[in-house]
């Protein structure tokens, strides 16, 4: 029975995200919500690890699959995107790759600064 | 047969996963970038229902179910993150750095080549949170006067791209550390990116989970103030 009650504080704290998602209104989704209240259950003992763990890692093995029905829907809204098809790549590749190397290399230099640092 | 599977419930989860089996056995023959298994499961199924002229609502009656499952897998990104709160707090900063230079260069980046292109603003406004999770992403579009669907599709195909091109832009850029590879993928294509970060390792998972929701909050106050500069 091990897993029924896993999945119930996964699934119970997804809810609560859900709840407070309702309560305020801020464009944050229940899920944000969810993994913060996680956090906080973690770090402060009240939720232990053990306790969500083997389903929490199967969850998170299997995230890929879940992203399969949204992207397949995007064939729904290709006469919106037609139109502005060439600009709406040129933008999102150039700016995805931009994003990942700023935020990379600036956390990497972060890193290797205070390494350096350390070993004065 | 068509019938059959329009009505299943099952169909939609049945062809997804086999798509997606697809995409590991072709990502372990052919060995090439192209082959992500994501985005062969995607391509294969847009196929499929195309070839069998099956109606999205149909697949997704069954595919639903994996939807459905996004959000208590997004809580359980708090698992790995846990485990890794002493490496987070050791490196706060370096971590802070990268996410806020992420969200910048995003909003950055994107004006840029709105006002290159003479978008109007409600095309600009629809691609600003283009980085970040579809919830938060979609919120801020309509809050701003976007069209939310195009600011979806823009979102998963900059996570489906994050996660074919992650690897390859980090090996460019020689961005190393494992820390600075989680920031980077999540940062640049939210959870998408972060289903990447987690089979490179334990450290990139937990960091790329970090920076889905920091990089998704930081933009909800940086995309209203960048919607008054177009």
């Amino acid at each position: 029975m091990k897993y029924v009650r896993q999945f119930l504080i996964i699934i119970g704290i997804s809810f609560l995200g859900e709840g407070l998602k309702a309560l305020l209104p801020l464009p944050i989704p229940a899920s944000i919500y969810g993994l913060v209240l996680m956090l906080a259950a973690l770090c402060l003992h009240i939720i232990p690890l053990e306790a969500v763990k083997d389903a929490g890692k199967f969850l998170v093995e299997i995230m890929p699959l879940m992203f399969i029905p949204a992207a397949v829907g995007l064939i729904e809204s290709w006469e919106r995107i037609r139109p502005i098809l060439g600009q709406l790549i040129v933008v999102t590749v150039v700016s995805t790759v931009v994003v990942m190397a700023i935020s990379g290399q600036a956390t990497q230099a972060v890193i290797r600064r205070s390494k350096k640092g350390a070993e004065k | 047969m068509r019938d059959i599977l329009c009505d299943s419930v099952f169909f939609g989860v049945v062809v997804s996963l086999l798509a997606y089996e697809f995409g590991l056995f072709l990502k372990r023959r052919l060995k090439l970038a192209i082959c992500n298994p994501l985005l062969v499961s995607i391509v294969a199924v847009i196929l499929i229902l195309a070839v069998f002229r099956i109606d999205y609502e149909s697949y997704e009656e069954g595919a639903k179910l994996l939807s459905y499952l996004l959000t208590p897998a997004t809580v359980c990104l708090a698992i790995p993150l846990y485990e890794q709160i002493a490496l987070l707090k050791k490196n706060s900063k370096a971590i802070m750095a990268g996410i806020l230079s992420g969200v910048a260069s995003s909003l950055l980046s994107i004006l840029a080549m709105a006002a290159l292109f003479r978008l109007s603003h409600e095309e600009y406004v629809t691609l600003l949170p283009k980085s970040i999770t579809t919830a938060i992403g979609m919120g801020i579009s309509q809050e701003l006067g976007g069209i939310v669907t195009i600011t979806v599709a823009v979102i998963i195909v900059t996570g489906i791209l994050g996660n074919v091109i992650g690897e390859h832009i980090c090996r460019l850029f020689h961005i190393e550390e494992p820390i600075a590879k989680g920031i980077a993928l999540g940062t640049a294509a939210h959870a998408i990116g972060t289903a990447k970060a987690m089979e490179l390792g334990e450290i990139e998972g937990a960091m790329s989970s970090l920076s889905i929701a920091v990089s998704g909050l930081l933009t909800v106050v940086g995309a209203s103030v960048f919607a008054q500069f177009l």
